[in-house]
């Protein structure tokens, strides 16, 4: 996607000087092209980078990379090139060229060198380019990657040297992509045929877009019917990986709505509660995790792990104290239990913004719920997605387990199905209904501990998700746990395939307006609860 | 009893005689103030962004008053909160003009809001400061925008894409209210002047607070490998954007492949969130807080001693705001008095200096002469500017580029004294505004 033309001869030739093991002594002198990076204009910083790439000085990839990371900056006292290192206060300096440590500094007294979305591009090709022959095969498939977007005549003989004397297969297929790419500029009409039927299929984005441009400059009949075969077969499968695309989508928007719906299904599904507040469970549990963050800011990875036993308790404490304080005197007064619990969101919301906040907080994200899942050229998963299907469906299956296979879940359903036979068989049906009502809160945490990934965390946060909470329990079925599941994903994966010709906005509304519709034809979901029970 | 008695009535009278001479105290010393009027949401959703310039008109306030005032005479400023409550902000507005009688209110923050307070100030004849960037299509007598016009924002930085960039696609991608639905309405229409087809340009609205961006990221990565330049110019408004810029992160898009130029992100938005996805992502504003000039740096430092707090951030309306503030002391000393219709003759072709270097002007249209710049994010939530126009930019009240507004201009000085004047019919329209 990224090129970078004017520099790629140059490139071809430092790849060559690399591949040849850097037998040229260093020129220019290290010290001074480090100096030159500390320029006003952003071309003459360009040709400093370039510069000090040729040196071959060993140090030049850490200075780079430091550049890239914003780590470089300048004395201000003598106009020294360094690295810094945040402390408190201020930053800790090394000598950019020569490694050795310059000691501490204030803030006022150093200042960045600045860079900008081309040197950012620079910087990186660079980078990968230098490690084209790093020991690490991921870097080598990086900087290969790299070459995918810069092929040209030049870069030509530089490929076949590197494909000489790769041997891991991945690398190699890059590497020949990229070689036959080269080809397609070709004269000779068989390499070119050659080159062609070796691109066929490939999913990189550039492929596609070279034989396009070969299918209008081409004059050989032959060749064409083949570019054009190519194209066919690349578009196909593309048009298969958009395909699994949206269902991932769809299946990763369903996984947010059953998590926020999840607690529901149990409060409103099995209780019959209307809980108008909990969102704001939802968001305790995000806020829960933004608070374990502030707690272990040095293991910031595993705090999420912490986040969410700890944010099953927050809310679920919340929720024993709102079915005791506030629903038990309200028992089978559904408007009366929907204005109060409308309330206590108003009341849960303030606390919020009273004791942390009104503003958003931010809540980091750990760096392996950071990044894709690279599947092929055109298909890639983002994990943070992928993460919270998994722990969606775990969260889940877990509930399941609890409601089938405990007593706890066995009293659940008991005090759910018939309350006075309940009761008669000695259970203690207003504990029940605690723990019941704790249990979805619970998960109402949990469901925020996710959410707390994708979105904002913010006071109002829970009002986003109450009302898909209750669409979804209500498609699926009141009181049934797999009405929810199916109703969830049913309707992520209806939003995405919509999404593409009818914009968020009308995707959204049409698939309220189905809602809508289907409610009047099966007023009790997909899924209705049977049995003697389900008629009053 | 009876000395009880005759001691209460006593005490009442006492009282009162005291609450009545401190009354005639105030209105003694109400006829030396100057009234500024403050009508920013302290609470609400809006909160976040208008606490902010409250507080920067109360600190100007204070800085003037320690110069000494205006006309010889203390400012004396009046804070309301409109509660980010659209109709409230009319009756705010009514409250600070007929009761409190203040001579010029600074205020609002969103286009709906201003619509909703306009009828009054036009009504009762009041003087309105608005320093945020907005759609245009608008310009009042009784108000002076002292944020970025369309063509003081968008359409220098699409320009910049264009050219020093090399953009050949476009993706105009916005929350889907009344801005960037004109916004985008005048950017396409610019694009397309421009020679861009009809197939390289892609238009995305959201909800508010839209939060699932995975196929709409997913769109534009297929949009922008097409093998030319791609950017996505984005009217995104408030906290949607973080989940956006999230996602354009995990799907791998860094802004050397599809940069994101932004017009509602600046360094307050940023100061609360995770700012590693969004480096190298664009912003265009008239003022940056990392500009290296000796009037921001005092200015930054006039702030933190104000505010009592170094983490503090300075951001492009709040230099709106102040540049308003100093334009209203100029004009009001310009004209010898707060009385409205002088000082709004009076502000016209005042200037006072930007933080950025150069100095505002007032036109005749009621929007002002700034430079625009655009700023690349860093790490540190500030932004370091990598392009600024040649000299300033005027502020076009009605833009060229909608076949409705091309040939309305506004004028408030004689003989056309018009917001709403048809070059092409030599007509004010019915309209105020």
């Amino acid at each position: 996607m990224y090129s970078f033309r004017k520099h790629s001869v140059f490139f071809s030739l430092l790849i060559l000087l690399g591949l040849c093991g850097f037998s040229l002594p260093a020129v220019a002198d290290f010290d001074a092209a480090v100096q030159a990076l500390n320029s006003k204009s952003f071309s003459k910083k360009a040709d400093a980078i370039i510069a000090l790439a040729e040196t071959g000085d060993e140090k030049a990839p850490v200075v780079l990379q430091a550049m890239l990371d914003s780590r470089l900056y300048y004395r201000k006292s003598d106009r020294r090139v360094v690295i810094v290192e945040k402390i408190d206060g201020g930053f800790r300096l090394a000598d950019a060229a020569t490694a050795q440590p310059l000691g501490e500094a204030g803030r006022r007294a150093v200042k960045k060198i600045g860079i900008n979305n081309k040197l950012r591009g620079l910087l990186r090709d660079t980078l990968a380019r230098l490690s084209l022959t790093s020991k690490d095969p991921a870097q080598r498939l990086a900087a290969a990657k790299i070459m995918l977007g810069n092929v040209n005549a030049a870069t030509k003989p530089v490929l076949a040297e590197a494909l000489a004397r790769e041997t891991d297969a991945d690398i190699r297929e890059v590497l020949e992509t990229a070689a036959a790419m080269s080809d397609l500029e070709n004269d000779d009409r068989t390499v070119r045929l050659r080159a062609v039927r070796l691109l066929d299929g490939s999913l990189e984005p550039e492929v596609r877009n070279r034989l396009n441009r070969l299918l209008e400059i081409e004059a050989d009949q032959e060749i064409a019917a083949a570019v054009q075969q190519a194209i066919k077969s690349i578009e196909f499968k593309l048009k298969f990986n958009g395909f699994i695309e949206t269902v991932f989508f769809g299946l990763s928007l369903g996984s947010v709505l059953l998590l926020a719906a999840i607690g529901l299904a149990i409060t409103f599904g099995v209780m019959g509660v209307i809980n108008m507040a909990h969102g704001e469970l939802i968001m305790l549990g995000a806020y829960t995790t933004y608070l374990v963050q502030l707690l272990m800011p040095n293991h910031i990875e595993w705090s999420i792990l912490v986040a969410i036993p700890a944010a099953f308790m927050v809310s679920g404490l919340f929720g024993i104290a709102i079915e005791r304080g506030v629903i038990r005197f309200l028992y089978g007064r559904p408007l009366e239990t929907l204005l109060a619990t409308f309330g206590v969101s108003l009341l849960l919301q303030q606390l919020v913004r009273t004791t942390v906040s009104a503003q958003n907080v931010t809540v980091e994200n750990p760096a392996w719920l950071s990044g894709s899942l690279e599947i092929n050229a055109a298909l890639s998963l983002t994990y943070n997605r992928l993460y919270i299907l998994l722990f969606c469906l775990l969260v889940f299956f877990a509930l399941m387990l609890i409601l089938k296979k405990t007593s706890l879940g066995l009293q659940v359903r008991a005090v759910s199905q018939n309350r006075a036979m309940a009761r008669a068989m000695g259970i203690r049906s207003k504990w029940v209904d605690a723990m019941t009502f704790g249990l979805g809160s619970g998960i109402a945490g949990v469901a925020g501990v996710a959410l707390s990934q994708l979105t904002n965390v913010g006071p109002n946060m829970g009002q986003a998700y109450i009302i898909d909470s209750f669409m979804v329990v209500v498609f699926g079925g009141v009181g049934n746990l797999w009405g929810a599941l199916v109703g969830a994903m049913s309707l992520g994966v209806a939003n995405k395939i919509l999404e593409p010709w009818s914009g968020a906005v009308l995707a959204k509304i049409l698939v309220l307006v189905f809602i809508i519709l289907f409610i009047q034809k099966r007023p009790r979901g997909l899924f209705p609860q049977k049995g003697r029970n389900a008629e009053n | 009893m009876k000395s009880f008695r005759e001691k209460t009535i006593k005490r009442a009278v006492g009282a009162v005689a005291g609450v009545a001479l401190g009354m005639a105290a105030m209105a003694a010393q109400a006829a030396d103030t100057i009234k500024v009027g403050v009508l920013h949401s302290l609470s609400g959703t809006m909160a976040i962004s208008e606490t902010t310039l409250k507080d920067t008109v109360l600190m100007m306030v204070d800085a003037q008053n320690k110069k000494g005032g205006v006309l010889g005479k203390k400012l004396e400023a009046v804070v309301v909160d409109p509660a980010s409550n659209w109709p409230l902000f009319a009756e705010k507005a009514r409250e600070l003009l007929q009761k409190e009688k203040v001579d010029v209110v600074f205020g609002c923050w969103t286009s709906v809001s201003r619509k909703s307070v306009l009828p009054v100030f036009e009504e009762l004849n009041g003087l309105l400061f608005y320093p945020v960037q907005y759609e245009g299509e608008e310009s009042s007598k009784n108000v002076f925008y002292t944020g970025a016009a369309p063509n003081q924002q968008a359409i220098p930085a699409v320009d910049y894409l264009m050219n020093d960039v090399g953009v050949k696609r476009w993706v105009l991608a916005g929350t889907d209210y009344v801005y960037p639905r004109t916004t985008n309405k005048i950017l396409e229409a610019y694009l397309k002047s421009k020679g861009v087809k009809d197939e390289d340009i892609m238009i995305n609205y959201t909800p508010f607070g839209h939060s699932d961006w995975q196929s709409i990221v997913s769109d534009i990565k297929k949009f922008g490998s097409a093998g030319k330049k791609t950017a996505v110019v984005s009217t995104i408004n408030g906290d949607a954007n973080v989940p956006f810029y999230k996602e354009l992160g995990n799907q791998g898009i860094a802004a050397e492949d599809i940069p994101v130029v932004a017009f509602s992100v600046g360094e307050e938005e940023l100061s609360g969130i995770d700012t590693k996805p969004l480096v190298g992502h664009l912003a265009a504003w008239n003022y940056f807080m990392s500009v290296d000039t000796p009037e921001n740096e005092a200015f930054i430092e006039q702030w933190h001693n104000f505010i009592k707090d170094e983490n503090r951030v300075t951001n492009d309306p709040m230099e709106a705001t102040v540049i308003g503030f100093n334009m209203w002391v100029k004009a009001v000393e310009k004209a010898g008095t707060t009385d409205v219709d002088a000082v709004e003759q009076a502000m016209i072709g005042i200037s006072v200096p930007n933080m950025t270097g150069g100095m505002a002007v007032m036109n005749k249209n009621h929007h002002l002469s700034k430079p625009v710049l655009i700023g690349e994010i860093q790490e540190d939530g500030q932004f370091d500017v990598v392009w600024e126009t040649e000299g300033t930019v005027p502020g076009d009240a009605w833009s060229d580029y909608l076949p409705g507004s091309r040939d309305i201009i506004a004028d408030w000085t004689p003989p056309i004294k018009c917001g709403n004047y048809n070059t092409k019919t030599k007509k004010c329209s019915g309209q105020n505004f």
